[in-house]
């Protein structure tokens, strides 16, 4: 069995695990959740069994760092007032209206909507991440569409 | 509708590397005048100093060490330092730490014995086979030196054929020419 150099995950899969917390995580705290992630896998990375999809062993992993942030988020008190969840002057590609309600959304979905749109992953690749089958994986986005829509019409 | 999906998929964060610490084995390249050599190194020492490419070495040190392999030129500025004042000329003896775990037990006694010859000294594949007591195994010297994980470090370029001819190495003739030459120069010209 032979596992790629780590450097070798790092160079292929680090933009999509920092799109991917970037998207879930709270708002402001991507760049730590994808930094946690990277971590935790580096830690754990030489007790891999086997190479087989390798991506989608970090992105699970990433898709925990960032909902971990919401966990950590909603156990401590944060002073809403002082602390305005869009930055000023965000650039207007982030969309953060939008994403603000998808990370509202229930956990599988959410993570189900940005594999699909954000790292444009095939319901294939995105139900073993998300460990489940291609078919749920795509109701899981159009449940999480058809709850976008509802919101944005409101 | 498909407004919403288009939006979805025009998401573009601002994103960065991570930023790991050093792990087990940590890799860069440098350029010297024998070319780009690539260096790794584990808390042992300097464990790869290798003519071959970067993806190959992380490969093999992956595969024959631990898959916890990171570039980080950081921790290699030490061995970049010293190999800089070694072809400056300004350095005769290397005094950074050498782990050498790629290589088998026959050709570990090989090169610690080549570690021995000093700087501007030339010896030969049967001088060292005698040294370690096996005078028969010029050949097997040959082939030890040949993939001598730890090139210039240790210095298997001072081991040249009985005829004094330069017979091979790792890194091309001209190399081996240019790394003999240098060590000809005066200290410190």
């Amino acid at each position: 069995m032979m596992l790629p150099p780590f450097q070798q995950l790092v160079d292929d899969h680090w933009r999509d695990v920092a799109r991917l917390c970037a998207a879930l995580a709270a708002p402001g705290e991507g760049e730590d959740a994808a930094q946690r992630a990277w971590l935790q896998a580096l830690d754990a990375y030489p007790s891999l069994r086997h190479a087989r999809n390798l991506r989608g062993w970090l992105l699970t992993i990433a898709a925990r760092a960032a909902a971990d942030t919401h966990r950590r988020r909603a156990r401590r008190p944060t002073p809403v007032a002082a602390l305005p969840d869009v930055p000023a002057g965000a650039p207007a590609a982030r969309d953060d209206e939008l994403w603000t309600l998808v990370r509202a959304l229930p956990e599988r979905q959410r993570v189900a909507v940005a594999l699909h749109y954000v790292l444009d992953l095939p319901h294939a690749e995105a139900a073993r991440v998300l460990g489940t089958t291609p078919a749920a994986s795509r109701r899981l986005v159009s449940d999480a569409l058809a709850g976008l829509r509802r919101e944005v019409r409101r | 509708m498909n407004d919403l999906e288009s939006r979805l998929r025009g998401f573009e964060p601002p994103v960065a590397p991570p930023v790991l610490p050093d792990s087990d084995v940590s890799f860069t390249s440098t350029d010297t005048p024998v070319g780009r050599l690539v260096l790794a190194a584990t808390e042992a020492g300097l464990v790869a100093c290798s003519y071959r490419p970067e993806e190959e070495v992380a490969e093999r040190l992956a595969r024959a060490l631990s898959p916890r392999v990171l570039r980080s030129p950081r921790r290699l500025d030490p061995v970049r330092r010293e190999l800089d004042a070694y072809f400056a000329g300004t350095l005769r003896r290397f005094t950074i730490g050498v782990d050498l775990a790629l290589a088998r037990p026959f050709a570990r006694q090989v090169l610690q014995a080549v570690a021995a010859v000093p700087y501007g000294d030339t010896t030969s594949y049967g001088q060292v086979a005698r040294g370690i007591g096996r005078p028969r195994a010029a050949r097997a010297v040959g082939g030890a030196l040949n993939a001598n994980p730890v090139c210039v470090v240790v210095p298997c370029h001072r081991v040249v054929a009985s005829d004094g001819s330069l017979h091979g190495y790792a890194g091309g003739l001209p190399a081996k020419r240019l790394l003999l030459a240098l060590e000809q120069r005066p200290a410190g010209s």
